[in-house]
């Protein structure tokens, strides 16, 4: 069953267009990377899943029914979580707090301050640290788990892996396996092409603005993904 | 013994204006709006009880209540009609649509109840005091005043920082967009953090009309820069702080008052002049100054 | 693509010609009509020179002041201590422009501690302070206000002086602005208004820049303050000239016409002098009414009736904005 839904998707900020023509399907359960240069609009192709940017045309279908129209408060509720560009942690406010405060979302499911920190021992060590005096591989880790205090039904990774040591990059994604194991959807934004195969399910190449290419990962292959990557050759998705 | 009977009288008169001062705390810290119709929101609030119990009989602990209840919905209304447009237009919009409400409040009270004071009795209780020494009395009012204001921080202080709703209005003071993001929805943070402002500057007006037993239409212009003077001393973002800051600016008003009959506010303003200039930080605050 | 950059050239031309026509004409206007109509015209003019005062701190500095009656009601009674040791009332207009020019410097270092809301409550504090340690003077009268004491005897020449002189100031006022504005401070000031964090790369400029432009507007209100007192031949009450409700005007006036350009405040203040003129009589409901056009414009007409004019900048008389032209 389909999760989400992008049909003929155009998006940007003010005058500038970034996303054209966009349709993407995620299927429910399913890992999708999205892959491509910056300033591809990988970002903003999040943002306009998560609602914090509404479309110039096209609609967003989540979970059956339409959200195109609704503002990011209420696709949140539904179960839309997205770990923003930059963490955007509360600063002032402890980890423990950031997280409970991630639980306003209303939704019930597996993951509650127990099972978050029995997953990451990492977030629960630092529990009564102000959120602004972490590292940056620590904020990262709460702004995940954060979003996972909401019980998403989707949630939306956006570069996790910028600006942090590779050993920080690997145990983050170490826990990628038990944040699947209940059913739950990812969209997740990666540059690493290696990081990428090895944890996706299906990839789609973002190449300005537009998706140029998208298949399983197992069926694709690092040359094509490369060449979708840089638009040095025509590809067909 | 007259200076330590000051020194008392202006740790009593704190308490108001710590009271008054949280409210506008409150509001720059979640929404960096700068209230400068708190002073004539206060005088509203003593308005709306002296008119209940002068002109409707409404027992006088009651309009406490009343005047509590009337400006906390008065708070959402602003919110929602005023300043969540205000805060989306421009940076010193806010600014201006509060300056615009400093403008229409006394001026709608004096067509309302003219330039003379409704007053605002409260009986034996305003005279009876605890004789402590010859010349040293603690007036049972002024030290209710006290007690109140220190449950209304100590009430604010266990919301903010012990409850959900307090840990999600913390979140959007640090973050307004991102709470969003996980299905809160700022504006009514906003609309809330407005109705507790407005509705504990109430409380505060309405004890500051039965201690002065009356209230008159103009007085907001004074008790504005009484709450935003308590809010600089103490510090910003901090509760106790602002206790603090409204105790230092009490005791320096009735310090002042000690020194001469006509220098209460000067000494007020120069003391807040004075931290200004030396601890721009304030008391206990991490400082929005430059 | 051919690009170039101009600021108005032949509007600006055309403006600034206007604009001195329109002195030479109200110059000569009390030799062509009744005093009547001066002393009504001097009151335009000092709300002019007010508006384009508080505008050039909010308009161009980014600084929102409630306290410039500080330096109105200095101006006035600044004015009494020159009057008072020699000098006549129009002249001594201009020593006390530079008196309290001086006075605002310091004071600007205490002011400029604060920031946003908190800087035009602290601007507020200031005037309060400077009413309260005037009131302390006996020779300045005290509480009571006081009467100027040497003025004009002939009253025919005295209003004419009077009228003259609140054009100067007003002629004055809106000519320095647009001078100032076309200098590299006012290029600096407009970098800041726009984007205060870009504009604090041009270091220290920036905050050299704000200290002249709060000077200079204090100077502009002390002149405006010293025009009130002298058309009143005094000051009935210090609380009045001290007053915050003078703020109120300059803000409702720059609000109304239209916050940032040199036409709004004029605009603004021709708005409010037909309004007080028609209207005053209705009481207190007028103030009233005062304060929630102040807010239904700001809200819903942000760029003031200027804006609607001027069709969002693309017109200026007083062009100060470089544009990019593209041929």
């Amino acid at each position: 069953m389909n999760l989400l839904h992008l049909d003929s998707v155009d998006a940007g900020y003010g005058d500038f267009q970034a996303l054209f023509g966009v349709g993407l399907t995620v299927a429910e359960g399913e890992l999708l990377a999205l892959v491509g240069a910056n300033g591809a609009g990988k970002t903003t192709l999040l943002r306009t899943i998560a609602g914090e940017l509404s479309p110039f045309r096209g609609s967003v279908c989540f979970a059956g029914g339409d959200v195109t129209a609704l503002p990011d408060v209420r696709r949140a509720r539904l179960g839309i979580g997205l770990v923003p560009e930059g963490r955007r942690l509360f600063g002032s406010l402890t980890v423990e707090e950031n997280l409970q405060v991630g639980a306003a979302t209303g939704r019930s499911g597996p993951w509650n301050l127990a099972t978050i920190y029995d997953l990451m021992p990492l977030v629960a060590d630092r529990r009564d640290r102000k959120a602004a005096h972490l590292s940056g591989g620590e904020q990262q880790a709460v702004a995940i788990a954060r979003a996972l205090m909401g019980n998403p039904r989707l949630l939306l990774l956006d570069e996790v892996s910028l600006g942090l040591a590779p050993v920080v990059v690997d145990r983050l994604y170490a826990s990628l396996p038990d944040i699947r194991a209940n059913g739950m959807t990812v969209v997740l934004v990666e540059q690493d092409l290696t990081r990428t195969f090895e944890v996706a399910d299906r990839i789609a190449c973002v190449l300005e603005g537009r998706i140029v290419l998208t298949g399983a990962a197992g069926e694709l292959t690092r040359d094509q993904v490369t060449a979708a990557y840089f638009g040095t050759s025509e590809v067909v998705s | 013994m007259n200076w330590v009977n000051a020194l008392v009288q202006g740790i009593l008169l704190g308490g108001i204006f710590a009271m008054a001062a949280s409210g506008l705390s409150l509001m720059f810290g979640v929404m960096r709006i700068a209230n400068l119709a708190h002073g004539d929101l206060m005088i509203l609030g003593g308005y709306v009880a002296a008119a209940c119990a002068t002109y409707f009989g409404v027992p006088v602990w009651l309009t406490a209540v009343v005047s509590t209840v009337a400006l906390g919905a008065l708070g959402f209304a602003v919110q929602r009609l005023l300043l969540d447009r205000a805060m989306r237009v421009g940076e010193f919009t806010p600014l201006m649509v509060t300056f615009g409400l400093s403008v229409i409040i006394p001026n709608a009270l004096t067509q309302m109840f003219s330039n003379d004071a409704v007053p605002l009795g409260i009986g034996a209780l305003g005279t009876a005091s605890i004789d402590l020494a010859p010349g040293l009395a603690i007036g049972w009012f002024p030290l209710l005043t006290l007690v109140a204001s220190v449950f209304v921080l100590t009430g604010l202080h266990l919301f903010l920082y012990r409850t959900q709703y307090g840990r999600i209005t913390r979140a959007t003071s640090d973050d307004s967009r991102t709470v969003r993001l996980i299905g809160v929805d700022n504006r009514r943070v906003y609309a809330l953090t407005t109705v507790i402002a407005l509705g504990t500057v109430a409380l505060a007006g309405t004890l500051y009309t039965m201690r002065q037993g009356g209230v008159t239409p103009f007085e907001g212009q004074l008790t504005v820069l009484f709450a935003f003077e308590t809010v600089i001393i103490g510090g910003l973002g901090s509760l106790w702080g602002t206790l603090a800051g409204g105790v230092a600016l009490g005791i320096a008003q009735s310090v002042g008052a000690q020194l001469s009959p006509d220098l209460p506010l000067l000494a007020g303003h120069v003391v807040f002049l004075l931290v200004l200039v030396f601890r721009p930080q304030g008391l206990f605050g991490k400082g929005v100054t430059a | 693509m051919n690009v170039s950059v101009s600021r108005g050239g032949r509007a600006a031309v055309l403006g600034v010609g206007g604009f001195a026509l329109i002195v030479v004409v109200l110059a000569a206007l009390p030799y062509l009509v009744e005093s009547s109509v001066t002393g009504q015209l001097v009151k335009l003019c000092y709300l002019i020179t007010l508006a384009t005062m508080w505008n050039l701190l909010a308009g161009y500095a980014g600084m929102i002041s409630v306290g410039q009656q500080a330096y109105l009601g200095l101006g006035a009674y600044v004015l009494f201590i020159v009057n008072d040791h020699g000098f006549d009332v129009y002249t001594g207009t201009i020593v006390v422009s530079v008196v309290v020019g001086l006075v605002a410097w310091p004071v600007s270092y205490l002011a400029f501690r604060l920031r946003g809301g908190y800087f035009a409550v602290g601007t507020w504090v200031i005037a309060e302070v400077v009413r309260l340690v005037v009131i302390r003077f006996d020779a300045l009268g005290a509480a009571r206000g006081r009467n100027l004491s040497t003025i004009t005897e002939d009253p025919v020449l005295r209003r004419a002086y009077t009228y003259w002189l609140a054009v100067v100031v007003m002629a004055a006022a809106v000519a320095g602005t647009y001078l100032v504005l076309r200098s590299r401070v006012g290029l600096d000031l407009q970098a800041i208004r726009d984007d205060e964090v870009a504009a604090s790369s041009l270091g220290v400029r920036v905050t050299r820049g704000k200290r002249l432009i709060y000077v200079l507007s204090a100077a502009g209100c002390a002149a405006a303050g010293a025009v009130i007192c002298v058309s009143s031949l005094g000051v009935a009450s210090p609380t009045q000239i001290f007053g915050v409700q003078y703020s109120a005007l300059m803000i409702f006036m720059v609000i109304i016409g239209g916050v940032g350009t040199i036409e709004g405040p004029i605009i603004g203040a021709v708005a409010y002098f037909l309004l007080d003129k028609y209207f005053s009589q209705s009481g207190v409901w007028y103030l009233v009414i005062i304060g929630a056009a102040a807010i239904v414009v700001s809200l819903y007409l942000p760029r003031g009736l200027w804006g609607l004019v001027s069709r969002h900048g693309r017109y200026a008389v007083f062009p100060v904005a470089h544009r990019v032209l593209s041929n």
